[in-house]
């Protein structure tokens, strides 16, 4: 009756395995290629990222790869900047004008020359090259994303959330997510809750808002913004009180039994023997010890010469009353009893029930243990926490808890991914010294051990134009990418020349205040020139930031170009195996855009850069592809570890293969060295994994530690704030560092609550899982799933004022106003709004209509947020608005204040149009006849 | 009118687990890409960088705010595609025998080369699965990947639908429910599946399971130690490393 159709077609001419961009999760992908054409993107089954399955925005892949707003060519701006007229020229004049800006400075004053990358996936290079040209100013975006995190964990456990670890999936009876947005990480933290689902493992989750990952959570704690950390300190409370903590763990695993100095110039350091190693009393003897010695048991308890443990300290003051639930619990909108639960059935899943594997292991103390015993409760946090004035300690909180349960690095806990752990003594230090025509003394970004590794002028003003690595925010470890144009244009600390960023979005979505950043970015000075002279932007699409540089270097997509996912850098590992991968042009770009890392190698090359020219002054590498190849970090350590040598058979170390990619392009685009089972847990302390980690070369030698309850670095900076030290910092900081300097986890204010009295609400922003960043919109399909954004608003503000649908409000902060839509979301904290972050688009960029419902009703939250911190005096300082600690963007400080307006068609503020430098897009490609 | 088959041999179809589904819209899209390239006319997408983007989509995820009685409200993802009833109205309103469901495994489809495109099955879908393709003129609908499931030019793993092999959070099932052995058939009877909308007769093959209950934390408290109040910090570390 039915004519049968085909049903066996072969889907394309052949499957090309690659690395997915649409996120910063890595996945492996199948692209399907058929007649030089992407037909088909899906999940790679071997891939140990995804393992098959494919998120929204990557299955969407095919619609980035061929949308409208791809750049075509090389642009030098012909207009006012922020106009958007520009001129397409080569790429011989593109590089001739980039290098006729950058040689002069390099050779006379190469701070003048900040270059900042967004969400680059090639940050070894990156930073190289920055090292190389001898600028101290350059960072990747960490610092308005999430450094709280990864110091936080870094400082804490040597590892931290997203890729540097993931819970024990197999064996977890109970998963605790804190303000875990739903994009970090996306698919793996998808599988897992899969596995968790399918076991009947508990999830809880600990956010404001109930969506995604939080509406599928068993039990929800509707917590308010920026009280986790002291939701966290009371579970902590809880459990010390009914004496539900690992002590065996926190003995030999920790630095508990360490023994905090009383009194003197050392007060608050840790006490060590004659040779700097810290001490611990042995409990065979009852005599100090050094903590790492053979045999050594420590002692929880101890106390000597007046000098208590740290187990003392951190246990008098977690059982304060200020900590038990009863006292928190309006704080952070959660009550007392449901606080209690939250404790009672942590201990549960960690103590009554006891995960062990019959594995034995030696640890480094030489001791041999016969099993691997485990606490089968778990964690994962993000921005939720992070993203506050508090988020430093709040992720120290957190790691403190999972700590005292006994379950990082154990079966059924928190599972770290080589390169982690690693601890911050195994990290380098930040760099800064500037020598023109020189490289900068060595790697930009570091872990501070103290004030004298503060990035500072002998005038004591800071050296970076972000002021990372100073009183302001001395762990800056990732920078303050959000600070860069703020301070260049005020010119504290000073003024720059040019600006160099790369697929950051700094004039729109990645900014706060961002209508104050275009004006930053196209005011004059007196003399006519603009405040910022000259502006470089790479990207692959025709974004907002476009329109305010003065050269664009087109960049390729992701599956136009090389890219390799390094152990240098952020790899894709698993617990059971270092691992990383590649992408390589699976396609050809059909347009005059280069691939950003080889146009990098080029200019280094234009400029002479060491490490990038051969002695005759000939570029050393070709392009990319050759310097991932061919490009040694150390002897026979290059950026990818997987067939090194001539004969492609060793891992880790080996000389550069000439087939390398060739090999990664066989087996799927990446690599895996797998860790032995006997090394698979307890990592920090395991000695079988200490040498696995060398034989790989991710340490040079064994780097076994203990994890840090009591954070020396923080003493020193708190120490040096009461006076100790030749390094001091300016008085009005010292109280700020006082406090927030603790070496034990603490929960303060956050800096916004400075605006609560007139903006009672909390304002906060997430991603969804079908968008990434600015980039879903230009995307046919995902645009369809959402387009636009609304301000969610919780029942009491909606009933109150009597909201509609159709609605809009006016949402005020002291930074300014903005009009949008609004709809009514019951599962939301009564003292929050949200929205969907970087829906807004500004009219005609993205190549989108000017009359597209991201450009009309579609919103930033950014225009409300202020750079500078809530409630200084006049800004006199101009101390930043982020974490004190770390430099973090506390975006989710915010406060606003809601009004209803009634129906409206268009959001404000409302943007004039900018000239478009890609045709706008009419109908999609891809569709195959 | 057309007739449906008096019984199948398989009944195909999908276990959908909203205990599960994250809304992540992973299966929206790798619906969208398969069959953009798959069976039958490709899924156009009108206006779709402009104002109004509309497009063919064969699956789309749905979120419902849900207000429970006693407890905090809920949000449930909820992916809605062809349920591939039994009793299929899409099929017996059809005018030209272009909507048909096949008697060897339940599937239903459009044979687009007789779909007139009246829209009548639209109308009569009580789901809302069926979109008209606005470029082609003809009826799409969900095949169950009637083209993977079948395909020998795939390796054997991947003979599933699209939606199923990306599911991230692995919440939708693929099997024959005519088999009561089979993992859906398992799965709902475990955990109470339930058919859409029963009350319109349609008879889905595809089940939803539903959530699992939540927001029932009432583990006891924890029994302090002691009372520190009264033995103080140095009471409570007595007793504590007494334990250890």
């Amino acid at each position: 009756m039915n004519a049968q159709p085909d049903l066996s077609k072969p889907i394309g001419d052949e499957i090309r395995q690659t690395t997915c961009y649409m996120c910063a999760c890595r996945c492996g992908i199948n692209v399907h290629v058929r007649s030089g054409k992407v037909r088909y993107i899906e999940g790679n089954r071997d891939h140990p990222v995804n393992k098959g399955v494919l998120c929204a925005k990557g299955a969407s892949g095919i619609m980035q790869i061929t949308a409208p707003s791809r750049l075509r060519a090389p642009l030098k701006r012909v207009g006012p900047r922020g106009s958007g007229a520009f001129e397409e020229i080569s790429w011989e004049e593109a590089m001739q004008i980039a290098v006729s800006w950058l040689k002069p400075l390099r050779e006379t004053a190469p701070e003048k020359m900040a270059f900042f990358t967004g969400r680059d996936q090639s940050q070894s290079l990156t930073g190289w090259w920055a090292q190389a040209y001898g600028t101290p100013n350059h960072a990747a975006h960490g610092g308005f994303c999430s450094v709280n995190m990864a110091a936080g964990g870094i400082y804490t456990m040597g590892g931290a959330f997203w890729e540097f670890g993931q819970p024990d999936w197999e064996r977890t009876k109970l998963f605790v997510l804190f303000g875990v947005a739903e994009d970090h990480d996306s698919n793996p933290i998808k599988i897992g809750i899969g596995k968790l689902k399918d076991r009947g493992a508990r999830v809880v989750g600990v956010n404001p808002v109930r969506s995604g990952y939080n509406a599928v959570a068993d039990e929800w704690f509707g917590i308010t913004p920026g009280t986790d950390g002291l939701l966290i300190l009371s579970l902590v409370h809880c459990l010390l009180e009914a004496g539900k903590i690992d002590l065996s763990y926190l003995a030999q695993f920790t630095n508990a039994p360490f023994l905090v100095i009383a009194n003197g110039p050392d007060k608050g350091l840790l006490m060590t023997g004659e040779d700097g190693r810290h001490l611990v009393i042995d409990r065979r003897s009852g005599l100090p010890a050094p903590w790492d010695g053979e045999g050594v048991q420590p002692d929880l308890g101890a106390q000597w010469q007046g000098n208590q443990t740290v187990f003392r300290h951190l246990a008098e003051r977690y059982l304060a009353p200020d900590y038990a639930p009863e006292a928190v619990a309006d704080r952070c909108g959660i009550a007392a009893p449901r606080i209690r639960a939250l404790a009672a059935e942590m201990a549960h899943a960690a103590f009554d029930d006891v995960v062990e594997i019959a594995r034995p292991w030696t640890d480094f103390r030489g001791i041999r243990h016969e099993t691997m015993p485990g606490r089968a409760v778990s964690f994962h946090a993000m921005r939720g926490i992070s993203a506050h004035s508090n988020g430093f300690q709040t992720a120290r909180a957190l790691h403190l808890l999972q700590i005292v349960l006994g379950s990082v690095e154990t079966p059924g806990g928190y599972r770290l991914k080589p390169p982690y752990p690693k601890p911050v003594e195994a990290h380098p230090l930040p760099h800064c010294k500037v020598t023109p025509g020189m490289p900068l003394d060595g790697p930009h970004l570091g872990y501070v051990r103290g004030p004298e590794h503060l990035a500072l002028q002998e005038d004591g003003s800071p050296v970076r134009i972000d002021k990372a690595f100073t009183w302001e925010n001395p762990l800056s470890a990732h920078g303050l990418m959000h600070m860069v144009i703020p301070n260049a244009h005020a010119g504290d600390p000073y003024r720059i020349d040019t600006l160099f960023l790369y697929m950051a979005n700094m004039a729109w979505n990645s900014s706060m205040n961002t209508a104050k950043v275009l004006e930053m970015l196209t005011d004059k000075a007196p003399d006519g020139e603009y405040v910022i002279p000259r502006i470089i932007y790479a990207d692959a699409y025709a974004s907002e930031m476009v329109a305010y540089a003065d050269l664009i270097l087109p960049d390729t997509t992701y599956v136009e170009r090389h890219d390799c996912i390094s152990l240098l850098d952020r790899p894709i590992s698993e617990p059971d195996a270092a691992g990383d991968s590649i992408r390589w042009p699976v396609i050809e770009p059909d347009r005059d855009v280069r691939g950003f890392q080889s146009v990098l190698l080029d200019l280094g090359a234009r400029l002479g850069l060491p490490g990038m020219v051969n002695d005759d002054g000939s570029a050393k590498y070709r392009d990319y592809a050759d310097y991932i190849v061919n490009h040694q970090r150390r002897p026979g350590v290059g950026p990818l570890i997987g067939f090194r040598g001539a004969d492609g058979m060793q891992e880790g170390r080996g000389d550069p293969n000439p087939n390398q990619l060739q090999r990664y392009i066989a087996n799927g685009g990446f690599y895996q060295a797998h860790v032995p089972e006997e090394a698979a847990f307890y990592k920090p302390w395991n000695r079988a994994y200490q040498d696995w980690a060398v034989a790989t070369a991710i340490f040079d030698k064994p780097e076994p530690y203990v994890f840090t309850l009591w954070s020396e670095p923080l003493r020193r900076f708190q120490a040096a704030a009461e006076g100790v030290g030749p390094h001091q910092p300016p008085d009005h900081l010292r109280a700020q560092l006082q406090r927030v300097m603790d070496p034990l986890p603490i929960w303060y204010e956050p800096y916004g609550e400075a605006d609560a009295a007139g903006y009672p609400v909390h304002a906060l922003t997430q991603r969804p899982m079908d968008m990434y960043h600015s980039w879903g919109s230009q995307n046919a399909w995902l645009r369809q799933i959402r387009g636009m954004n609304y301000l969610y608003l919780p029942t009491r503000i909606w009933t109150e004022q009597g909201f509609r649908e159709g609605d809009f409000a006016a949402v005020t902060s002291p930074n300014g106003e903005i009009v949008v839509p609004v709809a009514h979301m019951a599962a939301l904290n009564p003292q929050t709004v949200w929205t969907w972050n970087a829906i807004g688009k500004r009219k005609a960029a993205w190549a989108l209509d000017d009359d597209a419902s991201e450009a009309t009703v579609g919103f930033l939250l950014n225009h409300l947020i202020s750079e500078l911190r809530p409630g200084q005096d006049g800004h006199k300082g101009r101390l930043s608005n982020s974490d004190p600690v770390t430099g973090q963007a506390a975006w989710f400080d915010q406060r606003v204040r809601i009004t209803r307006v009634g129906p409206r068609d268009r959001s404000e503020p409302v943007f004039p149009p900018i000239t478009r430098v890609v045709p706008e897009g009419t109908t999609r490609s891809g569709s195959p006849s | 009118m057309t007739c449906l088959p008096a019984r199948t041999d398989k009944k195909l179809g999908l276990a959908i687990d909203l205990d599960t589904c994250v809304g992540c819209n992973a299966c929206v899209t790798a619906c969208k890409g398969w069959n953009d390239q798959g069976y039958g006319a490709p899924l156009s997408d009108q206006e779709p960088y402009g104002a109004h983007p509309s497009g063919t989509f064969l699956n789309r995820v749905h979120s419902y705010q849900v207000a429970p009685d006693q407890g905090a409200a809920q949000v449930v993802s909820f992916p809605r595609s062809c349920l591939h009833c039994d009793n299929a109205p899409c099929v017996t309103v059809c005018p030209t025998g272009a909507s048909y469901k096949r008697s060897e495994d339940g599937i239903v489809l459009v044979n687009e080369d007789i779909c007139i495109g009246c829209g009548l099955c639209a109308w009569a879908c009580p789901y809302g699965a069926r979109e008209m393709d606005q470029a082609a003129g003809v009826m799409k609908k969900c095949t169950l990947c009637v083209d993977r499931i079948y395909n020998e030019a795939l390796p054997e793993e991947d003979r599933v639908p699209a939606c199923v092999r990306t599911c991230p959070t692995g919440a939708r099932h693929f099997g024959d429910f005519a088999d009561p052995g089979s993992k859906v058939s398992q799965l709902a009877a475990r955990r109470g599946g339930y058919d859409l909308m029963p009350d319109m007769g349609t008879k889905p093959t595809n089940k939803y399971l539903p959530p699992r209950p939540k927001d029932r934390l009432d583990t006891a408290p924890l029994t302090p130690l002691l009372d520190i109040r009264a033995t103080g910090f140095a009471g409570w570390l007595d007793r504590m490393l007494e334990k250890f």
